[in-house]
């Protein structure tokens, strides 16, 4: 042995402060220095009843010990962002007008829902958000989120999900077309119905201008409301259901509805915003460079006007309204903003089927035409003998300080706020528009014929003998005519 | 909801959309009172608010000894001054129903209802052409008296009644658990019976006479009729009617805390079994 002068018990004594001397991966200290600092301390304060506190004692040792290493990047970091803009909204300022006014949510219910925005944004690259409103359902409630995303973002977004999406469809197409196949064999009659051409949607355009997230919690995870195609708003206006608070429910329904309850949804909320998103005259102008490019068609776009001074409150509430106008675009009766002409397309299917007989030319439909952007509420329509709009001070005691605030008859539940350059929108209800009558299910259409009827298929009645005799006397004589026609030709051609 | 806690009970139904302005809540608070120890209430309850077109009533009643049976009506357009409501008669019920759309917020308004009669018979049959008219105040009387009996709830034990056949609440309720109070067979409408007297005997074996003396909304019908909803974890629980839309009524389980207000435009839901 090398080292004889270390007796055993000194030897387990090295090893025992060596491994106390060992230094924590994860904090860097070692127990033999914490040991002693703490030590120290108790002897140099004597606290009583050491062996009760030693705990204590042990901790704040180690708390002071401690330096985030984080801290100093963390405060260079935040700065910087109090600066950027944020695209969240001061939910908490607008929910203090709302309360004014008297409608909205609860104060504790917006700062969750504003913290669940707060998420959101979090999450997403967004330009714009917007706090829509809170759709009720008979299960769960909606919270609805109205976004717009930065440039370029969505469309990344939207291939990462069609790429999931697309390998679904062509499965299911392979599916489809051997479906066909089989048809064929068993030759089955195929329907003379022609289906009328779907309206193609409007994609980041008109109803799809914005995009929605919705969740039924705050703090649950927001979902992505599907585009809305034109066939769902012109179902979702001949239907009246509740949300069920599910968005996979299916929506069971006459006539039915394309598409389960996100999509009917998606319909109710573009339906509302294109009703009840209004602000002050002048809050918004058209874009003057773009006024030119786009001559005839109705302009959707839109800026906000730098110069708007704000208009008093009493004007706001005046009942003729012209100082409110909507910012959202009309749907129009198609379902779609613009107007999209449904003959154009089908010409060339007229020229492949030239069979069928000559069909009259459709005539050329007349396009639907809403009002334009940024129309004054006085303007909108009555419901029956019913104002659609309901305009109030939010207080008759101290007028000086009231705001305005605008309530729709048309849609119970959609309200507006105005004081000075501020305006917001918000939706609370059950998502139904109101109507005077009551709802009635459009009736089923009429059955439609089987055959045209024609003299094929119709029924003719027996001859009678005297008819045969006729018949068939008339034959007999037409038969010897033509012997004697032949008789004549061959005698003429032995004379040759 | 009972009108001396009212700032405090409107936040459970915020989450319905229901709110009321900071003005409108001190008024109340104020006028309420006043208007308990003028008419010599024993309670005074904030009943809700009937949004008319150009004006809102606020409504509140007033009850007595036996809250089921001694109960007056008022409405205020500002929260402040309060007027008594007509008794609503069967025959007001009956007019009212005729009235169409909604309410204007004057009460002198008339509504008025064309009916045509056919009178003489066979050939010389003519139409004849009556027109009634509705107050709106009558039809404001109607429509309350009508949610009161459609939908007005209590939670199952709060209230009890007593041999002399008065109503009055139980004063040990102590609240409804929370799975019991996720079951709609522990809410009761607050309206004499129609519907228990049609049970059987074997039906009414297990009913406790002086709690069970009311319908239980299991019964209703349509089914679907209520939604039922849990907030706050399970701290809160919301029955909203869809037969009157905006009627919500609000329970804190485990606590004697419960009311219910109604916000709405005052009309039926006739729509209802075509939504469900």
């Amino acid at each position: 042995m090398d080292t004889p002068s270390i007796n055993p018990k000194d030897q387990e004594y090295i090893s025992a402060k060596s491994y106390l001397l060992q230094t924590s991966t994860d904090s860097g200290f070692n127990l033999y220095d914490h040991l002693s600092t703490c030590l120290t301390k108790i002897l140099d304060e004597r606290p009583e009843n050491v062996y009760d506190v030693f705990e204590d004692i042990s901790k704040d040792t180690k708390r002071s010990k401690f330096t985030s290493n984080k801290g100093e990047g963390e405060d260079a970091d935040q700065d910087p962002e109090d600066d950027a803009e944020t695209p969240l909204p001061n939910l908490m300022e607008l929910a203090f007008y709302f309360e004014q006014a008297g409608v909205g949510l609860n104060r504790e219910e917006v700062i969750r829902v504003w913290m669940a925005l707060k998420q959101l944004v979090d999450t997403h690259n967004l330009q714009h958000v917007r706090f829509w409103g809170k759709v009720f359902g008979t299960e769960q409630s909606y919270y609805v989120a109205e976004v717009e995303y930065r440039e370029g973002e969505e469309e990344q977004e939207e291939e990462e999900e069609e790429a999931e999406e697309n390998a679904d469809e062509d499965t299911e197409k392979e599916e489809g077309e051997e479906g066909e196949e089989e048809a064929e064999e068993d030759d089955t009659p195929k329907p003379d119905f022609k289906p009328p051409p779907v309206v193609p949607k409007e994609d980041k355009a008109g109803p799809n201008k914005k995009t929605y997230f919705v969740c039924n919690d705050p703090g649950k995870p927001w979902i992505k409301l599907p585009l809305v195609t034109p066939a769902q708003v012109t179902a979702a206006r001949s239907i009246k259901k509740f949300f069920t608070g599910r968005l996979d429910a299916p929506v069971v329904s006459y006539p039915p509805f394309p598409g389960n309850e996100s999509n009917y949804l998606r319909a109710q909320i573009c339906r509302i915003s294109a009703g009840t998103h209004i602000s002050p005259l002048g809050f918004y102008q058209f874009d003057e460079e773009e006024e030119e490019e786009e001559e005839g068609e109705g302009r959707d776009n839109f800026v906000e006007n730098l110069d708007f001074e704000g208009i008093p409150v009493k004007e706001l509430v005046d009942p003729s309204l012209s100082n409110w106008v909507h910012h959202v675009q009309h749907i129009l009766p198609q379902g779609r903003c613009v107007w999209w002409n449904p003959v154009q397309k089908n010409e060339d299917e007229f020229e492949d089927e030239e069979e069928e007989e000559e069909r009259e030319e459709p005539d050329e439909p007349e396009p639907e035409q809403g009002p334009p952007l940024l129309t004054p509420l006085s303007e909108d329509a009555e419901i029956g003998s019913m104002p659609p709009w309901t305009s109030r001070l939010s207080s008759n005691l101290i007028p000086q300080y009231a705001i305005a605030c605008i309530n729709s008859n048309l849609w119970p539940g959609a309200h507006a706020f105005a004081t000075g350059k501020k305006f917001e929108n918000v939706y609370v209800g059950h998502g139904h528009k109101y109507s005077q009558d009551n709802y009635s299910p459009p009736s089923v259409p009429a059955i439609m014929e089987e055959f045209p009827s024609g003299p094929e298929i119709t029924e003719a009645e027996d001859p009678t003998p005297e008819e045969e005799a006729a018949l068939r006397a008339a034959r007999q004589e037409a038969a010897e005519a033509a012997e004697d026609m032949e008789e004549a030709e061959e005698e003429g051609s032995d004379e040759d | 909801m009972e009108g001396c806690e009212l700032h405090l009970t409107i936040d459970y139904v915020g989450s319905s959309g229901i709110i009321l302005s900071p003005e409108q809540k001190a008024a109340l608070q104020t006028s309420l009172v006043i208007l308990q120890s003028e008419n010599k209430f024993k309670k005074v309850y904030f009943w809700g608010k009937i949004l008319g077109i150009k004006d809102d009533y606020f409504i509140a009643q007033g009850t007595g000894k036996d809250e089921m049976a001694e109960r007056r009506t008022f409405y205020s357009k500002d929260c402040v001054h309060w007027g008594l409501l007509p008794p609503a008669t069967k025959l007001v019920r009956e007019t009212s129903k005729l009235a169409k759309g909604r309410f204007t917020g004057d009460p002198s308004f008339e509504f008025e209802h064309v009916e045509t009669k056919k009178v003489g018979e066979g050939e010389d049959a003519t139409e004849e052409e009556e027109t009634i008219t509705i107050k709106e105040e009558d039809r404001l009387a109607s429509v309350i008296a009508e949610i009161d009996e459609d939908v007005k709830i209590v939670p199952r034990a709060s209230f009890i009644k007593t041999p002399t056949g008065l109503v009055v609440p139980n004063r040990s309720f102590e609240g409804l658990t929370v799975s019991e109070a996720a079951k709609l067979c522990s809410y009761m409408h607050f309206r004499d019976p129609k519907l228990m007297l049609e049970k059987s005997l074997l039906q009414k074996a297990n009913l406790d006479k002086s709690i069970d003396f009311l319908d239980t909304l299991e019964d209703d019908i349509p089914k679907g009729s209520w939604s039922l909803q849990f907030e706050r974890g399970s701290g809160l629980a919301t029955l909203r009617s869809l037969l009157w839309l905006g009627y919500v009524f609000y329970h804190v389980p485990g606590s004697r805390k419960f009311g219910s207000v109604y916000v709405g435009t005052g009309e039926r839901n006739l729509d209802l079994p075509f939504m469900l």
